[in-house]
């Protein structure tokens, strides 16, 4: 095994690293969040905040990033670093932790994010917690990291008191990204790691690209219809289309509705999908299993339609329907458009100070 | 060729219930499961064995309760299972559990494909499988949901943020596998006449293994629980209509217009 220091003296290790993920020459939207937190954790240990971009020739992405709030990036550049693999993307953060002894290390729990801080917190052998949602400084200078455990039902304070560095994945959209500042300076500093041709042990073959639905994006919209596998088949997400279109909102999935190839993977909702805080949440056919609460629990309103008055999701439930959802929703639709006076589909029905 | 999967057996997810005294996770009177993605591994690794020679070996580390899902994984069609069970690993983290079923599987040895679950319903870190990798120096592909074995190598399908993607990779390498693609089996009776013959499940404790004590267990763990906070979720009003469709949905709207949740 390889270092697990147990520290006497801790004070060596300085400084807040955020790891950086590249997308279609932009930064992903977890990584710029993590540098405005990565921010504000810096200021309060009196430390510089750095962000690691492995990658190659990404020089503009890393000068780019310094305006959200970095002191510095460290590049390192190689070919063999162009697209993200394990292990040689684990050599170069083992490699630059054990040069630079950063105190903190933060990754975005995106799938990458996670590929990687599991690696790498092995190797290492110090303490990473996953999907954190919030962070502290104890008393005694302990990042005190924080994330749902037990299925959302509380929140884990975690400590790693005696390992070096703190390490940590966070969710996406917990955080707030900080505006882009361009006049912002800071420091671009490349540094060389050792990669032999066998760090490339897995082969990127081929590439499926989701297709991005056109429409409204659940994460943006003001109301959000849910649909789960209680809705039977991928042809009747056109009913909670045609809601939702009468609403102005968007639609999305639970992960059993994903897994059974009905809508895309980038509708999912949940722990292992996206979180969204809508105004009004509408659960169609959901049962309400922690693991999508995860993704929903925090919205201001919360309907639920199901045929089982024992669903679980009906405990969370500011509104509800025990019913049908095969009478439910073409009545919704019926009612809505006789309000409407016919109605007009696609008109958003919010109240102008809720939009 | 040998698949190795570790599965861990965790509380059903409906059962998942918070002591209010201890603030932990209530394990003693509640029915337990293999946690659900490594179920789907085991089945990965099962329908590999169906389309090649493989020996398929489930390995878990916990208390000796845990033989209840390796004898169902036995029963499903795995070949044999390990139990790593040692008082000193209570309190484990994900380092020590990593560490710990590294050892393990190079005690078992002779392997060329290692599986498992994408993470578990009750740690829900999902590190140890990418932990096992770092330890054993090996390839990974996390979150896949399909493997192939194609001349000696490793294919899988792997779910990321922006679409699919097809990897290769020498042998022996590590795959973590995704909830919920595929269903796994049921037990088969010749399955359950093989684990009443007994002889199915081998216990071994951290010496057995060679695992060193000084870096297992609670103590040797780099992460601590500090406290736990019971999140209190605002209060829902709990609205809840039934009976006629039209009724309840008239009801309903009424309800949303009156509250400014939507307009009329
Ligand atoms: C590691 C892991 C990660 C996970 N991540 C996620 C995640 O990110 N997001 C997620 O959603 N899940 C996730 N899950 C899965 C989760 O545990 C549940 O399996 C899933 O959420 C169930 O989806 P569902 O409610 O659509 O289906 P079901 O649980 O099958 O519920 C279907 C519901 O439809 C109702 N219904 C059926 N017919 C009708 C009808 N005609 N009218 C009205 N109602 C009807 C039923 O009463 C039932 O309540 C994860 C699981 C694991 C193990
Ligand atoms: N105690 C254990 N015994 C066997 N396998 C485990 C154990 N803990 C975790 N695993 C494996 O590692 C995966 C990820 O677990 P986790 O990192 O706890 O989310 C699980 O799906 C299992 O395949």
């Amino acid at each position: 095994m390889t270092d697990g220091h147990v520290l006497e003296d801790k004070s060596h290790f300085r400084g807040v690293w955020v790891f950086l993920e590249g997308r279609a020459g932009g930064l992903r939207d977890v990584s710029t969040q993590l540098i405005g937190e990565g921010r504000r954790l810096a200021d309060l240990r009196g430390t510089p905040l750095t962000g690691i971009l492995p990658g190659h020739g990404v020089d503009a992405l890393a000068e780019r990033a310094i305006g959200f709030g970095l002191d510095r990036v460290i590049v390192v550049d190689d070919p063999m670093l162009e697209i993200y693999r394990s292990r040689p993307y684990a050599q170069v953060m083992a490699q630059l932790v054990r040069r630079q002894k950063p105190e903190i290390v933060l990754f975005g729990a995106s799938k990458n994010g996670r590929d990687l801080g599991g690696r790498l917190h092995a190797i290492l052998e110090t303490g990473l917690a996953a999907d954190c949602v919030k962070f502290d400084i104890d008393a005694d200078g302990n990042l005190d990291m924080i994330r749902p455990s037990f299925g959302g039902k509380s929140l884990a304070h975690i400590l790693c008191k005696k390992h070096r560095p703190q390490m940590a994945s966070v969710r996406r959209n917990v955080f707030v990204a900080p505006p882009h500042n361009p006049d912002r300076r800071g420091e671009i500093v490349h540094e060389r790691v050792e990669l032999s041709p066998q760090d490339l042990d897995a082969k990127l073959l081929e590439f499926d690209e989701f297709t991005k639905e056109g429409g409204l994006r659940p994460e943006e919209a003001d109301i959000v219809v849910s649909g789960g596998y209680g809705l039977g088949d991928p042809k009747n997400f056109q009913l909670l289309q045609d809601l939702a279109d009468r609403l102005g909102g968007a639609i999305a999935a639970s992960r059993k509705a994903v897994d059974s190839g009905w809508v895309p993977k980038t509708l999912q909702v949940g722990q292992t999908g996206m979180t969204v805080r809508p105004k009004l949440y509408i659960a169609v056919g959901i049962s309400g299993a922690v693991q999508h609460l995860a993704g929903m629990q925090e919205s201001d309103k919360i309907l639920v339609i199901n045929i089982d008055p024992k669903a679980p999701l009906f405990e969370i439930a500011d509104y509800g329907i025990v019913g049908d959802l095969f009478e439910v929703l073409p009545e919704m639709i019926r009612q809505l458009d006789a309000l409407k006076g016919g109605g007009v589909a696609g008109q958003p029905a919010l109240p102008a100070e809720a939009r | 060729m040998r698949i190795i999967v570790c599965i861990k057996q965790v509380p059903k997810a409906q059962e998942l219930q918070v002591d209010p005294v201890t603030q932990t996770l209530k394990r003693v009177g509640v029915p337990s499961e293999i946690n659900p993605p490594d179920a789907n591994a085991l089945e990965i690794a099962l329908t590999l064995k169906d389309r090649h020679p493989a020996e398929v070996v489930v390995l878990s580390m916990g208390p000796t309760s845990f033989d209840e899902s390796l004898e169902r994984a036995v029963a499903m069609g795995a070949d044999r299972s390990v139990l790593l069970t040692d008082r000193i690993l209570g309190g484990s983290d994900t380092v020590p559990t990593a560490y710990a079923l590294s050892e393990t599987i190079q005690k078992i040895g002779g392997y060329d494909l290692i599986l498992t679950g994408e993470e578990t319903t009750d740690a829900s870190t999902g590190h140890v499988g990418p932990g096992i990798a770092g330890h054993l120096d090996l390839p990974q592909i996390t979150y896949v949901s399909e493997v192939r074995i194609v001349d000696n190598t490793v294919r899988a399908r792997r779910t990321a943020e922006d679409g699919t993607e097809w990897w290769q990779t020498n042998m022996p390498s590590l795959c973590t596998v995704n909830f919920g693609c595929n269903k796994p089996r049921s037990p088969t009776l010749t399955g359950k006449i093989r684990v009443k013959r007994g002889g199915v499940i081998v216990h071994w404790s951290c010496a057995d293994v060679g695992i060193d004590p000084k870096k297992v267990g609670l103590l040797n763990s780099p992460t601590i629980v500090a406290k736990v906070d019971t999140i209190r979720l605002p209060p829902r009003a709990g609205r809840i209509f039934s009976g006629d469709a039209k009724e309840s949905v008239r009801a309903l709207l009424d309800a949303l217009i009156r509250d400014r949740v939507v307009a009329p």
